[in-house]
């Protein structure tokens, strides 16, 4: 072996090396979790390391039998999916118009819509509850819904007009002389070229939906309309001593995102990117 | 004629759901704010105009005058924390990865799956392991025979924030590296082995090559990370409470937004004009941060 190659496997060793232990430093605690999940608060005490044995289902039983569980799970999703077709169909007939039609002040209205993304909506929140009172929409699904759906619109228009524009003038403009009204040239031409940009976009905005807890928080004081995040809070001070029930608490907060995540990897990637890189 | 209005009318129909929506339900109301600043009042619309009376409160008065100070500097500290353990570290994971290494892909999506994760679920998970009495850290650090290293992590002043700055970049990670992966893997084979055939060094092509055009990248995760860092606030309330304990070291601006404006269990009297004036001071200095590390990330292309 000449000194060279020997200094690549050293350097290649140290590469994994820290790519692993940063792994140990993800996993360890995520695993420790669900372990815990599965065994009584005093095994958790007694043997924090060990595999539990016999595994003890009690904790979720508790969690979805008393604490009506799947009701908060069926609150998220309700809001999420709500929300995410909104954005998608306003996103992308917005984006539309800002990518193929040419018109005074198209730039102004893309930096109008742009400047959603520098800005948290979160400083806007007094506003946002006063006209959810007013609108007796205070403590209603609608009111998540309404206010996600306008917070994920730049980043739809962001991601979808870039995708817009790279698609050819040549096919709408031939329908059109084929007589094809505006609508339909939007609906059969278009969207079928757009659904994968679609798809990007939505699951974009599915994470900071599905996890928002800062709206849940100051919008819902009803238990049972609780979304998984406050849901996760509120179970988690009404229980601060029952450990086992508090480590189920998380784990069924944290595997449905975890696994969607695993399962879309390749969208969150291309989403989160495509703005950035492209530049 | 015809043709144009008819363009016009589409035009509408098109902008007019997304722009609706958008202004009504967050622009608007983000401009709201810095209108209610001028405002005072009891309940949930301050209606007696005020002038300025609420910033010489905020900036002057005992007692909001010493929480502001506290979370400007604890703000400020938070970032410069999250920088260095999630950017700068996540930098490093990102060099790593795209060094021609099997498995760069599975890494990737794994350093990416606590990113997934509510804040407050991960804030609870680490309030549970970095329990003082039964966590599952000090009783892990004493199996290793390192009692010497057993703090109390969320208990002890000096070092609260910074744990929770280690539990954000724990969180957040993922997303420097997936930014700066895409980066690296975009910059030509060629260039690379250019400067590999010139005899460059790693570090040179890390400085000479990799920084400069990863410029514009290391921009935004830094904004990203700004705006998100002074408008976080679901790590302090799950870890440690609406009032950033221990002795409001954890304190941030989103925690004191929300006390101001919302009040708290222990504490019900809530001031929404004082609120309304945090979230503009917020807006401001995001305003400010964004623009100015805009302008220094395009300087440096």
């Amino acid at each position: 072996m000449t000194h060279n190659t020997i200094k690549k496997i050293t350097s290649k060793t140290l590469i994994y090396l820290v790519l692993i232990l940063h792994s140990i430093m993800i996993i360890a605690p995520l695993l420790l979790m669900i372990l815990s999940s599965l065994k009584k608060s005093r095994a958790i005490f007694q043997e924090p390391f060990g595999l539990p044995k016999p595994v003890h289902w009690g904790n979720f039983e508790k969690l979805f039998v008393q604490q009506n569980y799947l009701s908060y799970f069926a609150n998220s999703i309700i809001v999420t999916l709500f929300a995410l077709a909104t954005i998608i169909v306003f996103a992308s007939l917005a984006s539309y118009a800002i990518g193929k039609y040419s018109f005074k002040g198209n730039a102004q209205v893309y930096t109008f819509f742009i400047l959603g993304l520098m800005i948290p909506i979160r400083l806007g929140t007094i506003n946002i509850m006063q006209m959810f009172i007013t609108m007796d929409l205070f403590n209603k699904l609608l009111a998540l819904v309404i206010v996600y759906a306008a917070m994920g619109i730049p980043a739809g228009i962001m991601i979808l007009t870039g995708f817009i524009r790279d698609i050819p003038d040549e096919l709408s403009d031939a329908a059109r002389i084929d007589g094809c009204s505006e609508t339909g040239i939007f609906i059969r031409i278009i969207v079928p070229l757009l659904s994968p940009a679609i798809v990007v976009a939505a699951v974009y905005n599915l994470m900071p939906i599905w996890n928002d807890f800062w709206f849940p928080l100051v919008l819902i004081n009803k238990d049972q309309l609780s979304t998984i995040p406050l849901a996760t809070a509120r179970l988690f001070g009404k229980h601060e001593t029952d450990f086992g029930l508090l480590y189920a608490i998380l784990t069924a907060a944290a595997i449905p995102p975890i696994a969607l995540f695993v399962g879309l990897s390749k969208y969150f990637i291309k989403g989160l990117t495509s703005g950035a890189v492209k530049g | 004629m015809i043709r144009t209005r008819k363009r016009r009318y589409y035009l509408l129909l098109y902008l007019a759901p997304a722009a609706i929506l958008y202004a009504v339900f967050m622009l608007i109301p983000i401009l709201q704010s810095l209108r209610y600043s001028l405002f005072t009042g009891r309940g949930l619309v301050p209606d007696e105009f005020v002038g300025f009376d609420n910033y010489v409160k905020l900036f002057t008065q005992f007692p909001f005058r010493d929480r502001f100070i506290n979370v400007l500097k604890n703000n400020f500290y938070y970032f410069a924390l999250v920088m260095v353990f999630q950017n700068a570290f996540g930098f490093v994971l990102a060099i790593l990865i795209t060094r021609k290494i099997k498995g760069s892909k599975q890494f990737k999506t794994l350093f990416f799956i606590p990113t997934a994760l509510s804040a407050v679920i991960v804030g609870f998970i680490f309030k549970l392991v970095l329990n003082p009495v039964w966590g599952i850290f000090n009783i892990a650090l004493k199996s290793l025979g390192l009692e010497v290293l057993i703090r109390s992590w969320l208990g002890d002043p000096t070092i609260a924030l910074p744990v929770l700055a280690i539990v954000t970049a724990w969180h957040n990670i993922g997303i420097p590296v997936i930014f700066f992966t895409a980066g690296i893997d975009s910059i030509s084979v060629d260039l690379v082995e250019a400067s590999r055939i010139d005899g460059v060094s790693v570090w040179g092509e890390i400085r000479h090559i990799i920084i400069p055009i990863l410029a514009p990248i290391i921009g935004i995760v830094t904004i990203l990370t700004f705006v998100g860092n002074f408008s976080e606030f679901e790590i302090v309330y799950s870890m440690q409470s609406v009032y950033g304990n221990p002795e409001y070291s954890t304190d941030i601006f989103g925690a004191l937004f929300y006390r101001t404006t919302f009040g708290s269990q222990v504490n019900s009297v809530n001031d929404v004009g004082l609120g309304a004036t945090i979230a503009s001071v917020m807006f401001i200095i995001i305003f400010l941060g964004v623009t100015l590390i805009q302008r220094f990330s395009k300087r440096r292309t």
